[in-house]
């Protein structure tokens, strides 16, 4: 009962390394479907994170977490240059508090040489107090690494997915993956068929970008040759009003678990301090907690003593997937066809590009022709962001399209007709509008606008509002009342 | 008899039938805790109070307690699914939950007007239900519009 | 679909303008036609106008402004039908996306676009916001299901949905009381009402009509210190504070709930005021204002929740009266009154609003105390006036007169305001 089409190529996981993987190959000639099991692409650790594109420096040159990551870090500016999301290249300060950390600032700076990352720099006192001044003042020396960025990374991730999609890839959300078999038995190293509770599809190349369930998916195509484990990590973004106290992101030295806690600009230029790094049983849980909490503000205070925890306006986790090797699980399996890009722990947003270009050689390695596409569009079509632009032109919007008239989010100045373009691109719940707009991420937190929102995806949609969610599954936003039989007709 | 306070000690016949009850005067931000003597249906004596309307509070409460009640109903054919409604007049307190019951699945249709009696003597209480804001039928012009073209209705 | 229709065409320029259409902006706008502005424009983000009040369909209002108790629809409505008897133009579905210095505004609405125009004076009249789950920092996970009270009220009152099954609700604010016993009366469970303080933030009378007579417990001196839930809210953990509003975690319990409503404080959304570069009351997180009430920015005007949370809409509208009526003097030629006398908190008061006044107007003086006070209390204005009062408690705003006979023969420049037991003043 195999499906009669097969496609090219099946992605497990619409997190930023699938996503990304599936861009590179809509270059070609292919038939590129992403699975994914949230509601929308992006919505586990790819969006939980420090957003930070690391200078390089950090991983040890002889894993994979090392070897990708200054490749990667390179790839993001083309990505960035292509599909124009936010990414500035604001640098980084590895701080060394003591005598000791001397050593290791030495060791990275040596060692990031050998790797070829351009202007790395060692900064006495004075001069990282000159750059930085709101820096601790027991900060006595610090490496300074210029190719160190900042992005959005929810942005970049819709951005990429939304040019894939443009380019033929098909993006289907809500579809866990259940079971992975051969298409035809006898065949073992022929196509794959893959289920989900909706779809069966098959597949002559699968690859395993399922994040957190990396090693499950494997399993179930019969070569689970490692586990993945949670690492959870603790942000915490801060007042608008404390945009400018640190303008590079700030590291302290690393601990051999951890890059440590950081404290770094925002794209748009808030302050964001985290993460923790602790391990946890439960891949789900995304819960901050008090002691989180409290290590984050501890370590970010020897960075940057003005910072407290009175300032936080928002706080997440994100649940990165740790391998057993501690590194990157990348290639070929013992089932042809079957390739992982799993345990995608620190530095993964990073190195995304580069994961990316490593998978498409083992893909091609396996047998699959790359025929490069002569209608391949490497840009894509931007959303209009109404607040970032001139007053004529935001004139000429509204009087072409009263909908760019109407406002819905105030805080962050977001109108109905970008919320309606966010939902016909794809956004299918509440933080899916939110991730893709920014409404509702302004100080009044979704006060004003989260109804607004909730009636245009019902509308836009066609769904009543009882099956409006916040992002996806069970998180329902309202109920209907028990006498709703008598309900007008027309709907409001 | 009207008692200042209850500091002087009040000589009274031994009464096994004297409850006394507990309320708490919503008067004013001082929120006195007033005690309610009383046999039956009679309040015999009310103490804890600071002021008249203390006294006179405790024993509305005691004998008749009422609440002012305000809800919503469905409405068809107006810009919002829900008309506020309340009730003319404050009803007995052990009515409130009853008289919302009474109007669940009740459903109007616009236009209406404030003041509207929507349910008259609701439960046999003697008291009606009314309409406490204006809603015009969608796209329909009334009184209060200022003269401009009705909008353009939406999908 | 608003009850006033859609204003399409706008003047190039107006003598007053005022942003926001709720209890501060309608009679503010009253008090403009009042004192003889000629153009006056009434600017609200939303379908129509009224504000918070459309929703707040409960009974409470109008006890001062009509000497009537009214609910929230019939307040705005009564004010409605003078603003519309007065011809002020109303222009709704509309943001005002800035104000300038010298009363150039750009604001946006689909019937008129994106445009501008200038106003002699400006009145902001925007409200208040509601504090979020971010401003008190409860850790745990991000389920759906938490939320502010008032966008529960929104969503019960006005488009008949309901916010869950069973809830509980954080902070005894008046919007959580009156929501306690909106939801039970619609066949929600609420399984109790959680304050961090010793004593409830709202009125006592939403208490005992609210809480009491539904049976709805009250649990004082606790508070919300964990959320379960990935997808919808599961259960929350609440725990009891400390006399330093510490939670003791060993003393906490969970509460399965699907809802957990925020009634944890309201703060004045005063944003174009800020921009405007405006000095601001830290206590309040509004504008300073004169007695007439203009901010520091002149010709700017300022009333209502953006300056100071009320608690009765009776307040703002009075408040926003004088606004009104000073915004249509300034416009029309009038002097602006020399107010060299300051108004400043003392004991037991958090903040006073307005912050300067003159010695030749009456004003009404409006503050908040820090803590209550269960017995006889004196009010006092630095040496020129004293009020004895049967109590004072901070959810209840407290308001003098202070009339110009009272600062005859006094010549200080700053008066102090005092709230303390009676008892403890010596005469």
């Amino acid at each position: 009962m195999a499906p009669s089409r097969c496609h090219d190529v099946i992605v497990i996981g619409g997190g930023v390394v699938g996503i990304t993987l599936a861009r590179e190959l809509s270059r070609y000639h292919l038939d590129v479907v992403v699975l994914e099991s949230d509601a929308e692409v992006g919505f586990g650790v790819s969006k939980a994170n420090s957003g930070i594109i690391h200078s390089g420096i950090h991983a040890d040159p002889a894993t994979l977490k090392g070897a990708l990551e200054w490749p990667g870090n390179e790839g993001w500016l083309r990505l960035r240059d292509d599909l124009g999301f936010g990414f500035a290249q604001v640098g980084e300060l590895l701080v060394a508090l003591s005598a000791e950390e001397l050593g290791t600032i030495e060791h990275l700076h040596a060692r990031g040489e050998r790797k070829g990352i351009p202007g790395l720099q060692r900064w006495d006192a004075a001069r990282v107090r000159a750059h930085q001044p709101n820096l601790s003042r027991d900060v006595i020396a610090a490496l300074w690494a210029p190719t160190a960025g900042v992005v959005n990374p929810y942005e970049a991730v819709l951005l990429i997915a939304d040019n894939a999609a443009a380019n033929g890839v098909e993006i289907a959300t809500e579809q866990p993956v259940t079971a992975i078999e051969p298409a035809h038995r006898g065949e073992p190293d022929g196509p794959l068929v893959v289920h989900t509770p909706t779809r069966t599809l098959a597949t002559r190349y699968l690859v395993n970008a399922a994040g957190l369930r990396a090693d499950e998916v494997a399993r179930m195509a019969g070569v689970g040759t490692f586990t993945i484990t949670g690492r959870k990590g603790e942000e915490y973004l801060l007042d608008k009003r404390l945009a400018g106290l640190v303008t590079s992101v700030i590291f302290p030295c690393p601990t051999p678990t951890s890059k440590g806690t950081l404290v770094t600009p925002t794209f748009d230029g808030t302050i964001m301090v985290g993460p923790t790094a602790e391990a946890t049983d439960d891949k789900d849980d995304t819960a901050t907690t008090p002691e989180g909490a409290q290590a984050v503000f501890a370590a970010a205070k020897r960075l940057v003593p003005a910072i407290s925890e009175r300032d936080v306006i928002a706080e997440f986790a994100g649940v990165r997937a740790v391998a057993d090797s501690d590194d990157f699980v990348l290639g070929a399996t013992g089932r042809r066809g079957f390739v992982n890009a799993a345990g995608i722990q620190s530095p993964g947003l990073t190195a995304a590009p580069a994961i990316a270009d490593h998978i498409i050689e083992v893909l091609r390695d396996e047998g699959l022709e790359l025929r490069e596409r002569s209608d391949w569009r490497p840009r894509a079509e931007h959303p209009v962001r109404f607040s970032v632009l001139s007053t004529r032109e935001q004139a000429e919007l509204a009087a072409s399209e009263p909908g760019f008239a109407q406002l819905v989010c105030r805080c962050e100045l977001v109108t109905e007709a970008e919320i309606v373009d966010a939902i016909e691109r794809g956004a299918r719940t509440l933080d899916g509008v939110k991730f893709r707009t920014r409404a509702g991420m302004g100080r009044c937190q979704g006060g004003f606008c989260t109804w607004r929102c909730l009636e245009l995806l019902a509308r836009c949609r066609g769904i009543p509002m009882t099956e409006v969610t916040k992002r996806g599954g069970t998180s329902w936003l309202v109920r209907d009342r028990d006498d709703v039989d008598a309900a007008p007709s027309g709907g409001s | 008899m009207n008692h200042r306070h209850d500091r002087q000690p009040q000589p009274q016949a031994i009464d096994e039938d004297v409850a006394t009850h507990v309320y708490l005067c919503t008067g004013c931000p001082l929120g006195c805790r007033l005690e309610v003597d009383a046999v039956d249906d009679e309040v015999v004596e009310v103490r804890g109070f600071n002021c008249r309307k203390g006294d006179r509070y405790g024993r509305q409460e005691h004998l008749d307690p009422r609440r002012p009640l305000s809800t919503t109903i469905w409405i068809e054919g107006a810009a919002i699914r829900r008309v506020p409604v309340r009730t003319a007049e404050p009803v007995p307190r052990d009515q409130l939950v009853a008289v919302v019951e009474a109007l669940r699945g009740l459903r109007i249709a616009a236009p209406v007007k404030r003041g509207e009696v929507v349910v008259a003597d609701v439960l046999g209480t003697g008291i009606d239900v009314i309409v406490t804001r204006e809603l015009p039928a969608v796209g329909q012009r009334d009184h209060l519009t200022t003269g401009q073209d009705p909008p353009a209705s939406e999908a | 679909m608003p009850i006033t229709g859609q204003l399409r065409h706008l003047e190039a320029d107006y003598d007053v303008a005022i942003v926001g259409a709720g209890p501060a902006g309608m009679a503010a706008a009253l008090g403009a036609r009042a004192r003889g502005a000629e153009r006056i424009l009434l600017v609200d983000r939303d379908a129509e106008p009224g504000g918070i009040l459309l929703q707040c369909i409960h009974s409470g209002f109008g006890l001062h402004a009509f000497d009537e108790e009214i609910t929230g629809p019939e307040y705005a409505q009564r004010y409605l039908e003078q603003v519309l008897e007065h011809d002020i133009d109303v222009l709704t579905d509309a943001y005002v996306m800035d104000v300038g210095p010298g009363g150039r505004m750009k604001l946006m609405s689909p019937t008129v676009g994106v445009t501008g125009l200038d106003a002699r004076s400006v009145v902001l009249a925007m409200g208040a916001r509601e504090r979020t789950r971010g401003a008190i920092r409860i850790p745990g996970d991000r389920p759906s299901g938490v939320m502010t009270a008032g966008l529960a009220q929104r969503m019960v009152n006005l488009d008949g949905y309901l916010p869950g099954r069973r809830a509980a609700i954080l902070g005894s604010g008046d919007i959580g009381l009156i929501m306690a016993r909106r939801l039970r009366l619609e066949g929600v469970e609420v399984v109790g009402v959680f304050e961090l303080l010793p004593h409830p933030s709202g009125l006592m009378r939403n208490v005992v009509q609210c809480l009491d007579d539904l049976d709805i417990p009250l649990h004082l001196s606790t508070t919300v210190v964990g959320i379960h839930g990935r997808d919808r809210l599961e259960r929350v953990t609440v725990a009891p504070v400390d006399d330093g509003r510490e939670p003791i975690l060993e003393r906490s319990w969970d509460v399965d709930v699907d809802t957990l409503l925020l009634s944890i404080g309201l703060i004045p959304d005063a944003e174009l005021a800020r921009e405007l570069g405006a000095l601001f009351d830290p206590v309040t997180g509004g504008p300073v204002v004169s007695g007439t009430m203009e901010t520091t920015i002149p010709g700017v005007f300022a009333a209502g929740n953006v300056v100071h949370v009320n608690d009765l809409a009776d307040w703002v509208s009075r408040e926003a009266r004088v606004a009104g009526e000073w915004a249509a003097a300034l416009a029309t030629g009038a002097r602006r009154p020399d107010e060299d006398v300051r108004l400043v908190p003392g004991d037991n008061v958090a903040y006073v609003v307005p912050h300067t006044i003159s010695r030749d107007g009456t004003h009404t003086v409006s503050f908040r105390v820090k803590r209550p006070i269960h017995g006889p209390t004196m009010l006092r204005i630095g040496e020129v006036h004293r009020r004895k009062v049967r109590a004072v408690v901070p959810a209840e705003m407290v308001t003098l007169q202070l009339a110009p006979r009272m600062l005859e023969g006094w010549s200080g420049a700053v008066l102090r305001i005092d709230a303390v037991p009676a008892e403890a003043v010596v005469r």
